[in-house]
């Protein structure tokens, strides 16, 4: 499996999973859906993008770091989005996405296979 | 003779007629490399291929049509174990002096015990060790016991290469009977210098004890005791030696041959696994301890996933009601 493809799955399914989570938030509930998709194709997004980066970049650190910022950035484009009530929830979606930034950073430099040089 | 000729006159003589003899041959002598009981290793030019190699001769005088045969028999197994792990012959003949001889890959490398002095880290060691490994289980699978494993023995070249060398001992088994045994025993051929039937050929340490005793039934798990013995050679210098580890080079020198690993592709799986943090065959461990090796193992990823766990309990915990 590639990087990108591995950062996509993994991506996916802490979106998913971090999406679901919002159901411990009874505010919420009723736009569950609505929070699944959006933190998935988040997911998807970030993922990816590390995933692409990992293939690129052959370096843990970088790795981690470039995950961290992506998905601070992505979890930061959607907590400015306000709930029916005006309310943002910056440190409910920006921490929990950081991490999974970080997740995902850090597997796809563990894991996955380079990217390949053609031969000439 | 002593009364006539002083003794450094004596050691010229005897480098002199140890010299060999390449007038009209492809090959021109550059300096001597080494010496063993029978016949001396040189560094010659291939003036065809303009090239270094190394030759090996007899220091024998003509006609001792015995040890000619083995030389060139020796250089004919060698030449059929291809691998990057091995010595390649070149080529092999008579020289004008009669001396039978043959011309090999000059390497220039460390000795393995010397390049390890350099080599700190035991994971690194037991990377070296299994490709060791790699060229001994060729050869076995090729019917060809070494029987002379040990440091002084293997190479390691500028680019990290590792070959084995010095197959003058080697010898041809049996071509082995289905799967019951990891090889058959019996000597069908022997490649080295002469072996009278029971005589103890190779190095006290490295060698198994039905070796030491004299045994013509053979197999490679007298290969496998020797790689053992190097292997434990190769951690002689680590405090407090793992227990998998210690059980891995125990299995492998164990005294009773029947105990000991049954190919060297199971000793080096046991090795590998080592290093990978993965269970080895020779020691057996609790489930606790297992338990233990796997969070030892994956700890980035259960720390990564513990951290977004809790901060998700956290947040759930503090969201306002």
């Amino acid at each position: 499996m590639n990087k990108a493809l591995l950062g996509l799955i993994l991506g996916g399914v802490l979106g998913i999973f971090d999406g679901l989570t919002a159901w411990f938030t009874p505010a919420v509930r009723s736009q569950m859906v609505g929070i699944v998709i959006g933190s998935t194709v988040k997911g998807l997004i970030a993922g990816v993008l590390t995933g692409y980066f990992a293939r690129k970049v052959k370096s843990l650190p970088l790795g981690i770091v470039f995950g961290l910022g992506v998905g601070l950035l992505l979890a930061y484009a959607v907590a400015a989005m306000p709930d029916a009530s005006g309310k943002h929830y910056y440190w409910e979606i920006m921490l929990p996405g950081g991490i999974v930034g970080v997740i995902i950073g850090y597997a796809t430099q563990r894991f996955g296979q380079p990217a390949q040089t053609a031969a000439h | 003779m002593n009364r006539w000729l002083s003794d450094s006159a004596l050691d010229r003589l005897r480098e002199v007629a140890d010299t060999p003899d390449l007038e009209g041959t492809r090959y021109r002598l550059v300096q001597k490399l080494g010496q063993g009981g029978m016949g001396g290793v040189f560094c010659v030019e291939d003036i065809t291929l303009e090239r270094q190699v190394a030759l090996k001769a007899l220091n024998l005088p003509p006609g001792d049509g015995a040890w000619s045969a083995r030389l060139l028999q020796e250089a004919r197994v060698i030449a059929k174990l291809e691998h990057p792990g091995i010595v390649p012959v070149h080529d092999a003949g008579t020289l004008p002096d009669g001396r039978p001889f043959y011309t090999m890959k000059l390497v220039q490398g460390k000795r393995l015990d010397e390049h390890l002095a350099a080599v700190g880290n035991i994971s690194d060691r037991l990377r070296v060790f299994l490709r060791i490994c790699d060229p001994v289980a060729f050869a076995h699978a090729h019917g060809v016991l070494h029987r002379d494993l040990k440091p002084a023995n293997v190479m390691v070249g500028p680019f990290g290469e590792v070959l084995v060398m010095d197959w003058g001992l080697s010898k041809l088994m049996r071509a082995p009977r289905g799967n019951e045994e990891p090889a058959t025993t019996s000597v069908i051929g022997r490649v080295g210098p002469t072996t009278e039937h029971g005589a103890v050929l190779g190095t006290p340490g490295f060698m198994a004890p039905e070796q030491t005793s004299g045994s013509t039934e053979l197999d490679e798990r007298a290969d496998i005791y020797s790689l053992g013995a190097m292997l434990q050679s190769l951690v002689a210098e680590v405090h407090a030696v793992p227990r998998a580890l210690a059980a891995i080079i125990r299995k492998a020198m164990a005294h009773d041959r029947r105990q000991r690993y049954r190919s060297v592709p199971e000793l080096a799986e046991d090795v590998a696994h080592f290093l990978d943090g993965l269970p080895v065959k020779a020691y057996p461990e609790a489930d606790w301890a297992r338990a233990w090796r796997w969070i030892s193992r994956n700890r980035a990823w259960i720390l990564l996933l513990l951290a977004y766990m809790i901060t998700r309990a956290v947040l759930i915990l503090l969201r306002p009601r």
